[in-house]
């Protein structure tokens, strides 16, 4: 799995490509949490290179969450494809967390 | 069982076959003329499946995964089979967002996506011998 940082000042956007599974997951979590907690408030999730994901990505994401609750943090999801967006849907994800369409309008709502 | 198809396939419980298994199933499904949204719901539950036998069923041990899948008319039936330890409560396994490790960040939510991708879902489990999922989707044909 590939994952690309970016930084805009304290909201650190994470990209990945492939199919995040659970497989995948724990090292997905490891380098987030790495990057994260090198300083910054926010996480948007940028999820436009993401052609798969099953329960095993929603625990990635609430797993997230609680983190970076716990630093007064957003944490929000951006381009999501139909088969994502259902279940996050069904997760009950989005009562918590945001979608939006643009890493711009992610950035807005920081 | 009445069929048209069949397929089954054994491999280990190793977490890089989640993605290989859910492959193999959605390429069978694929001559019910199915939708992109089908495969993604077939390729979703399958994977939940078989990540509840490697997590659950075997306890992150190495064992033998079987899953079979039969064609009738316009029907998948789709069968997930471990010999692990079981599940104990199987109507609380299925409750939304119960999880038996809340500490490695499991949402809980398995046998939910299962339901909601598939038409039906039956889980037969016995503990210390075993756990067999059962899924069936009917797919429209495709227009």
């Amino acid at each position: 799995m590939d994952i690309k940082f970016t930084k805009k000042t304290n909201t650190l956007i994470v990209k990945f490509d492939g199919e995040l599974d659970h497989h995948v997951a724990d090292q997905l979590k490891e380098k987030i949490d790495k990057e994260y907690n090198t300083g910054f408030k926010n996480l948007i999730f940028d999820l436009k290179n993401v052609n798969f994901m099953d329960s095993s990505g929603i625990g990635v994401i609430i797993g997230r969450y609680k983190k970076v609750k716990e630093k007064n943090g957003k944490v929000v999801l951006v381009n999501a494809n139909s088969q994502l967006n259902k279940i996050i849907e069904i997760s009950g994800l989005m009562r918590i967390i945001k979608c939006y369409n643009s890493i711009e309008e992610a950035l807005k709502s920081m | 069982m009445e069929y048209s198809n069949m397929m089954e396939l054994k491999f280990l419980s190793k977490s890089q076959n989640e993605s290989f298994a859910r492959t193999v199933i959605a390429a069978f499904a694929a001559q019910l003329d199915p939708t992109i949204e089908d495969i993604a719901d077939i390729k979703t539950a399958v994977s939940e499946a078989v990540t509840n036998a490697i997590i659950h069923g075997y306890g992150n041990k190495i064992n033998l995964i079987t899953i079979k899948a039969f064609i009738n008319d316009h029907t998948i039936t789709i069968e997930v089979i471990d010999e692990g330890k079981g599940i104990e409560d199987i109507e609380k396994a299925m409750e939304p967002l119960f999880t038996s490790k809340p500490d490695e960040e499991r949402a809980g939510m398995g046998f939910t996506v299962m339901q909601t991708f598939m038409d039906e879902l039956d889980v037969e489990s016995e503990p210390g011998k075993g756990t067999r999922i059962i899924m069936k989707k009917q797919i429209q044909p495709y227009k």
